[in-house]
């Protein structure tokens, strides 16, 4: 994998409903070796206020060659980096990094696959059915979101699927519910046998376990906070189960996995989602904006710190 | 459209000598990477040239491999971040085995950090790093760690313990320079100073983050599991300035790398204004891992424009008076 760093032009700024901003950004390079999943970190203003780079999911692709490829991300505002990016229009430059991240396995042979997205954490799952489609995969989608408002790009969605099922937790548009309370009946319907999905954490959580429980494979994008979004700082990291030696799983053996470089897309079932993973039919919601403005939910409930090491309040 | 391969970085036309001396320590420059901040080099590689680097100072190393905290672990603060990471580690055999033999092909000047809970875990650290990886450059003494013998206190809150550590550290590899790296969150920085020196240190890393902590007020929750964290960014800058100046001033002749908020040659000029012979660049790395280098060509720079010769003629060179 190459990364590169460097400044790329936005070609337009457009908004989807009267929530999500998206930017495409002429970034050739990268827009030629992305992969779905895969991820960009964006330098949002200047100055030092806020230092840190911000991570977004590439949304879409148009591979146009040579010099012309751009990238689209989608983005809700949420604090200060995203307040500057919704500001930027065409021909405004942005300092980005890229490709980052493992992005989703592709099936190795010709498969039903099922897309499951919440809320503006589906949009990563518009690339993936691209790329699906293109390799002549079946594509079913369940698109979930609060609110009709939440709800990305539903139009698309429904040209990209086989089957597309809409659902808001308050019946504003599509089904009523949350998107796990479609999914056994959707994976019966369709023959689902690869999930994908990116959202919430409560939600993946519970699609993994949903998808374990008919032994298919599932594929979890997560957001976690990060700091450098290239492997070097630690911040970033989620509790895999680890194999003991002779391939038997146990519950204390857990390693703490960098989600900028190992993940952002992790094999579900290998996540320690939390103490209790939620069953399918636990209240799960599928809408982001919900984390803000109270923020990421703090998970506390995550493996204990390891009573061998005393380890320092920083660093 | 400014796109680059990250990894054909512009060549550099430096005819500036920026090499320094600190101790017997030499340096092609005087910036180097800061602990914790650039791994052990393989992802900066993407985009620098390690061997163009003053000095790699590797991820802090510890007996055996470290989990480190649970998230979330870091959480962005006005100019800055806090961070509760635990020193997540593979341990020393992982660095002597796999880090170091990449870095030395790649001619990378490697400061090894140590770190433990007892003096004795440190000091069978550096028994390792002596047998299996004897051409790293200098060692840098992450005394920031709890003291299991000492009900937890950080050893460098104790001029006894540091003392102790650095000795123990000294001890078993005495031919290689050894900094203590201090923590600012003490009351007398000068007196852990005087104790880490008078046990034998080479020189001194200054400073570690400064403790701090974040609440997210609609959860009533710390915004790190582990509530209480480290500060670093441009916001600790002007107390790193400080904490130098101290130490330069109590201990003229004690080669100093300087940490804390630096993200270009301004910022790093001012540390060595106030004392520092070295500057490490740290958090600023996570948002440009080029910094390091443009901040070099930017001393280079100074230098020339102020008809400056060597690097060690601003060390300390902070006007006083008049
Ligand atoms: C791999 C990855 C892909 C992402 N893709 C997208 C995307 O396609 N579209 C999009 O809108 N957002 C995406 N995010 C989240 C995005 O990075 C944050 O929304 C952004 O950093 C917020 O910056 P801000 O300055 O606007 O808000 P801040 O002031 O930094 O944060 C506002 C609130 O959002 C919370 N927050 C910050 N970062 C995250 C995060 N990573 N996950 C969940 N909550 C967070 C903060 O705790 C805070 O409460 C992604 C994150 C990751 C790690
Ligand atoms: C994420 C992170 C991890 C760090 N890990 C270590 C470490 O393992 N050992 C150490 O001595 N210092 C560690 N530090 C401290 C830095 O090396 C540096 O001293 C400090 O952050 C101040 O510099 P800065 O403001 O430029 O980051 C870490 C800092 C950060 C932000
Ligand atoms: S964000 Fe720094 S290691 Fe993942």
């Amino acid at each position: 994998m190459t990364l590169l760093m460097g400044t790329g032009e936005v070609l337009s700024h457009k908004k989807y409903g009267e929530h999500y901003h998206a930017l495409t950004i002429v970034a050739p390079e990268i827009g030629e070796s992305v992969r779905p999943g895969q991820f960009v970190n964006i330098q949002c203003g200047e100055g030092t206020a806020h230092i840190l780079r911000r991570p977004f999911s590439v949304y879409r692709v148009h591979k146009r060659g040579g010099w012309a490829s751009t990238i689209e991300i989608v983005f809700d505002i949420r604090g200060p980096g995203t307040k500057h990016l919704s500001s930027l229009r065409a021909h405004a430059s942005v300092d980005l990094v890229g490709p980052l991240g493992r992005g989703f396995a592709m099936p190795s042979k010709r498969a039903h696959c099922l897309l499951v997205g919440g809320g503006i954490g589906s949009a990563p799952l518009f690339f993936l059915a691209d790329e699906l489609r293109n390799e002549g995969h079946r594509v079913d989608v369940i698109l979930g979101a609060r609110t009709a408002g939440l709800l990305l790009n539903q139009i698309d969605a429904r040209r990209l699927a086989s089957v597309c099922r809409i659902c808001t937790e308050d019946g504003s548009a599509g089904e009523t519910g949350r998107v796990t309370d479609l999914l056994e009946e959707t994976m019966e319907r369709c023959k689902t046998e690869i999930v994908y999905t990116c959202g919430p954490h409560p939600m993946l959580a519970a699609v993994s376990r949903v998808a374990m429980d008919r032994d298919l494979p599932v594929q979890t994008a997560v957001e976690e906070l990060m700091a450098c979004g290239y492997g070097v700082c630690m911040t970033c990291v989620m509790p895999l189960r680890q194999k003991r030696h002779g391939g038997k799983e146990a519950e204390a053996e857990y390693v703490y996995a960098r989600s900028c470089t190992e993940g952002p897309v992790f094999d579900g079932s290998q996540v320690i989602w939390d103490g209790t993973t939620p069953s399918s039919t636990e209240a799960v919601s599928v809408d982001q904006s919900e984390l803000s403005p109270a923020g990421m939910p703090t998970r506390h409930d995550f493996p204990p710190e390891p009573a061998d090491e005393h380890a320092p309040p920083g660093n | 459209m400014t796109i680059r391969r990250a990894t054909k970085p512009p060549p550099e036309e430096n005819s500036t000598d920026l090499s320094v001396k600190l101790g017997t320590l030499e340096l092609k420059n005087p910036i180097l990477v800061a602990s914790g901040t650039y791994g052990a080099g393989q992802e900066g590689a993407e985009f620098v040239d390690l061997a163009s680097l003053g000095g790699l100072i590797v991820k802090s190393m510890t007996l055996s491999s470290w989990r480190g905290k649970p998230p979330p672990r870091m959480c962005e603060t006005p100019s800055g971040m806090l961070n509760a990471i635990g020193i997540q580690n593979k341990g020393v055999d992982h660095f002597v085995q796999e880090d170091y033999p990449w870095l030395r092909k790649r001619g990378v000047t490697v400061i090894a950090s140590v770190a433990g809970n007892t003096v004795d875990e440190f000091v069978r650290v550096t028994d390792k790093l002596r047998t299996a990886a004897q051409q790293i450059s200098a060692l840098e003494v992450n005394i920031s760690c709890p003291n299991l013998e000492d009900r937890d206190n950080m050893f460098a809150h104790s001029p006894e313990a540091t003392a102790e550590v650095v000795e123990g550290v000294k001890a078993s590899m005495p031919r290689r320079p050894v900094f203590a790296k201090l923590s600012p969150n003490v009351t007398s920085l000068t007196e852990i100073a005087e104790a880490a020196l008078e046990a034998g240190a080479d020189g001194l890393s200054l400073i570690n983050t400064v403790f701090g902590m974040s609440i997210d007020v609609e959860t009533r929750r710390p915004k790190l599991a582990g509530t209480v964290g480290g500060l670093s960014g441009p916001a600790i800058r002007p107390v790193a300035v400080r904490a130098i100046h101290e130490i330069h001033q109590a201990f003229p002749h004690v080669p100093i790398i300087g940490q804390g908020g630096v993200g270009s040659a301004a910022d790093a000029l001012e540390l060595m204004l106030a004392g520092a012979s070295a500057v490490a660049v740290g958090t600023m790395n996570f948002v440009n891992p080029r910094s390091p280098i443009q901040v070099a060509k930017g001393i280079a720079d100074y230098m020339r424009r102020h008809g400056v010769d060597s690097v060690a003629d601003l060390v300390g060179a902070v006007k006083l008076e008049g």
